[in-house]
């Protein structure tokens, strides 16, 4: 069945750019000097500091502890004494409290991290515990921690698990390295999430324009006979990756508006998740490094790097031969989602999936031009909106209307901005309605 | 300072697609039909066609000038107006008629409500909605006889388009008057070929299907139009007058003859399709295409005029907001509200 394209309605078709960096055999980048671990690298309520400046610190110590459910806690990603604990700028947007580290140079880990073959028999809350313990949050970039989706309400079944090999974001390859250089991991690593969830299908989702991925995948699976995993090639089209329209590509079930996956028996994981869940299981290796992209016309030579949480993005460009004269926007994420940079002394976080760096030319977007209802943006909304309506209804700030037509629903996917012919900014306009509609929400509730 | 790095909103990249791009797109798709016009009515369609695009650009750059507003004359779309509104002449109306039709389609069509995107209704059909009421002479005489013929047998008549050949004939018919014009009616029908390529009397662009048809192919490779709305409005068309438009009762008309005659082809790929006043819904476009060839039939078989096309899509034009907001397209695992 692997062969058959899957897909959703709507989308758009951005040239996909990934030659730039997929062919990269992933590098290990040098140990930084020094780290910036932000305490709030996941969505819900930051960890608390554990530690104090002039503490010091090893490789893998537990830095941060995670506050309330909804949070996770950090780690030192390299062993050295601890400098300030104060607000820096983050890669998602504002000063957030983080721990600077000054690295001593010898990486000195706080224990063995040793392989156990028997990681399997661990019991199901042992394994939760461990993932929560290893500080992991969703690595495809939305950064939710991974042992809320776990643990689902007694009334909800999860019969389905998918792990989101996508990556839908033109330019991106981190997830496409990481699938062909640690596939076992990656299957360990649902086979983990199966049992915690005691789930009985899991499906690893890529979309085809990965063929080498997808068919390593499937030989191993075939290989080892574990006829409860499938395999699926998505067809090639942005937002594939986006949770609702993989589950819509991949099992057919249409996950209500406002709802949860786990509301259809559904959980979607990211492949660096799963191979972050084998380490935290396997090593109770917490989540200290990950794979980043650094790609673009504005790097000299784009690669694919595993970078130690906390490494400033100047450092991650210096060992991809530094930034071209014409780089011009700097991008933590892919170039539909991503998140533009103004300094270059923001971390890698949990969720930095790539570094893409566009040049002059690429940078300067279009000045908006009038709505002429050409409806590209409305054939393309995935979510099925009316981006139209909805930009004019938010410019004009009348948030009540737009509620109604379901601003709450919009997914920030992009796709109505990147086909609009007058370049009209409508993400930008929906997250400052969203942000409206919230505040309106709130009172009342 | 030292120069830093552009922040913005995602997403960071767009495709090529643009307001002019797609302009220059749509009058690249008009020039077979252009070119057909100067061929079936002279060199004089061409000038026609000239002056209506120069008058539409100069009212729109000197009226965005008096309001200091941007000059978007560059954009296109007034050249497109301009060119639409021409094919919608005959070949021998004086040259002021297409100057002041052109005034009127950009100066009280479009810049009144905003420019682009704003206006309500297509303004070169609103040009020459005016320009009908104001001079209907002038609009409605059709001396010039395209090259290649015309058909045949009907040159008793002055106003020799084919639609108002058989207005008056099946009028004549239905009143039990001169048998002559059975034979008009049977001609008509049978000049399939004349109405396909363009040898007939009409409006300077809308006489060839042929050369408006391969314009559009291009529009729907594209993808500037949606074959939603000229299907729907042709099948419409074509249905109704198939079922009503015969002179023997119900079921007697010839629906070839009404899609081909007439401007249902230039209105339902050229002038229905306007992404500005049509819906952008999928399911509004068919709406809307049915929506015009409902109109379309009644205004051809009982209403004073013998064609009704440009009248049709200006009056569905105004449902649009309408049409929009009821055909909402259904979220994304919306749950039913009970």
């Amino acid at each position: 069945m692997w062969f058959k394209s899957k897909s959703f309605k709507g989308g758009v078709h951005p040239p996909e750019n990934k030659a730039f960096s997929d062919n990269k055999v992933i590098e290990k980048l040098p140990l930084p000097e020094r780290v910036v671990i932000p305490l709030a690298q996941h969505i819900g309520a930051p960890a608390e500091p554990i530690v104090s400046v002039g503490d010091e610190v090893k490789t893998g110590q537990k830095i941060g502890q995670s506050k309330g459910f909804v949070s996770v806690p950090c780690h030192a990603s390299i062993s050295g004494i601890v400098k300030k604990i104060e607000p820096r700028p983050h890669p998602v947007g504002g000063d957030v409290l983080a721990i600077e580290i000054e690295g001593d140079g010898n990486d000195i880990m706080s224990q063995d991290f040793d392989f156990n073959p028997d990681y399997m028999v661990q019991s199901v809350d042992e394994m939760k515990e461990n993932i929560l313990e290893a500080g992991i949050a969703g690595m495809g970039g939305a950064t939710f921690p991974t042992h809320v989706k776990l643990s689902p309400p007694p009334d909800k079944t999860i019969d389905t698990l998918i792990l989101n090999g996508a990556e839908c974001e033109p330019f991106l390859t981190s997830d496409a390295r990481l699938m062909i250089e640690f596939p076992k991991e990656i299957i360990e690593g649902l086979r983990i999430l199966m049992k915690i969830l005691n789930c009985k299908r899991g499906y690893i989702a890529i979309e085809k324009n990965k063929p080498n991925a997808i068919s390593l995948f499937h030989k191993l699976i075939n290989d080892s006979k574990q006829s409860d995993i499938n395999v699926v090639g998505l067809k090639v089209k942005y937002p594939q990756g986006a949770e609702k329209q993989l589950i819509k590509a991949i099992v057919n079930r249409n996950v209500p508006a406002g709802g949860l996956p786990m509301d259809v028996g559904c959980l979607v994981q990211n492949v660096g998740t799963a191979k972050a869940v084998y380490d935290a299981i396997s090593k109770k290796l917490p989540l200290i490094e990950r794979v980043v992209t650094v790609t673009g016309k504005g790097i000299k030579e784009p690669k694919n790097v595993l970078a130690r949480i906390g490494t400033p993005f100047q450092q991650v460009i210096d060992f991809c031969g530094g930034l071209t004269d014409d780089a011009a926007k700097i991008i933590n994420g892919g170039p539909m989602m991503g998140i533009a940079q103004f300094d270059l002394e923001v971390p890698v976080i949990k969720g930095t999936s790539g570094i893409v760096i566009l040049n002059t030319k690429q940078a300067i977007l279009p000045q908006p031009q009038p709505c002429i209802s050409c409806a590209r943006c409305v054939d393309s909304c995935p979510m099925g909106l009316m981006p139209n309506y909805l930009a004019t209804l938010v410019e004009n700030q009348k948030f009540e209307q737009a509620k109604e037509f379901n601003i709450k629903d919009c997914i920030e996917c992009g796709s109505c901005s990147y086909v609009c012919p007058s370049k009209i900014r409508h993400v930008h306009l929906f997250k400052f309605g969203k942000m409206h509609v919230a505040k309106m929400m709130k009172p009342a509730a | 300072m030292e120069p830093k790095f552009y922040v913005s909103s995602s997403p960071h990249i767009t495709d090529n697609e643009s307001i002019p791009k797609i302009m220059y797109g749509v009058m690249l798709s008009l020039i077979p039909a252009t070119a057909g016009a100067i061929y079936f009515f002279g060199i004089r369609a061409g000038w026609i066609i000239l002056l209506s695009i120069v008058s539409a650009m100069a009212t729109e750059g000197i009226l965005q000038k008096l309001m200091k507003k941007s000059v978007t004359i560059k954009d296109g779309s007034a050249m497109v107006t301009g060119i639409l509104l021409a094919f919608n002449l005959p070949a021998e109306v004086p040259w002021w008629i297409p100057v002041i039709g052109s005034v009127f389609a950009i100066g009280i069509g479009k810049i009144p409500f905003g420019g682009l995107g704003y206006n309500p209704m297509n303004p070169a059909l609103l040009g020459r909605a005016f320009l009908l009421a104001s001079w209907p002479t002038h609009l409605t005489i059709f001396k010039t006889i395209p090259r290649g013929g015309t058909i045949s047998g009907i040159d008793v008549i002055t106003n020799a388009t084919p639609l108002n050949v058989f207005k008056i004939a099946k009028a004549s018919i239905l009143a039990e008057q001169v048998q002559d014009y059975d034979v008009a009616i049977r001609q008509l029908y049978d000049s399939y070929s004349n109405l396909f390529v363009g040898r007939v009397g009409g409006c300077l662009g809308e006489t060839s299907a042929l050369l408006l048809l391969i314009g559009a192919l291009y529009l729907i490779y594209k993808r500037y139009i949606s074959l939603k709305v000229p299907v729907s409005y042709i099948l419409t068309v074509a249905l109704l007058s198939w079922i009503f438009g015969g002179t023997e009762g119900f079921f007697s008309g010839d629906p070839l003859f009404h899609v081909l005659a007439g401007g249902l082809i230039l209105g339902a790929f050229f002038m229905a399709t306007d992404m500005v006043t049509s819906p952008v819904t999928a399911k509004g476009r068919i709406i809307f295409g049915i929506g015009c060839g409902v109109i379309t039939v009644i205004i051809r078989l009982v209403g004073g005029y013998p064609e009704g096309v440009s009248y049709s899509i200006l009056l569905m034009n105004l449902t649009v907001p309408l049409i929009n907001r009821y055909t909402r397209p259904k979220v994304f695992g919306e749950v039913k509200r009970s």
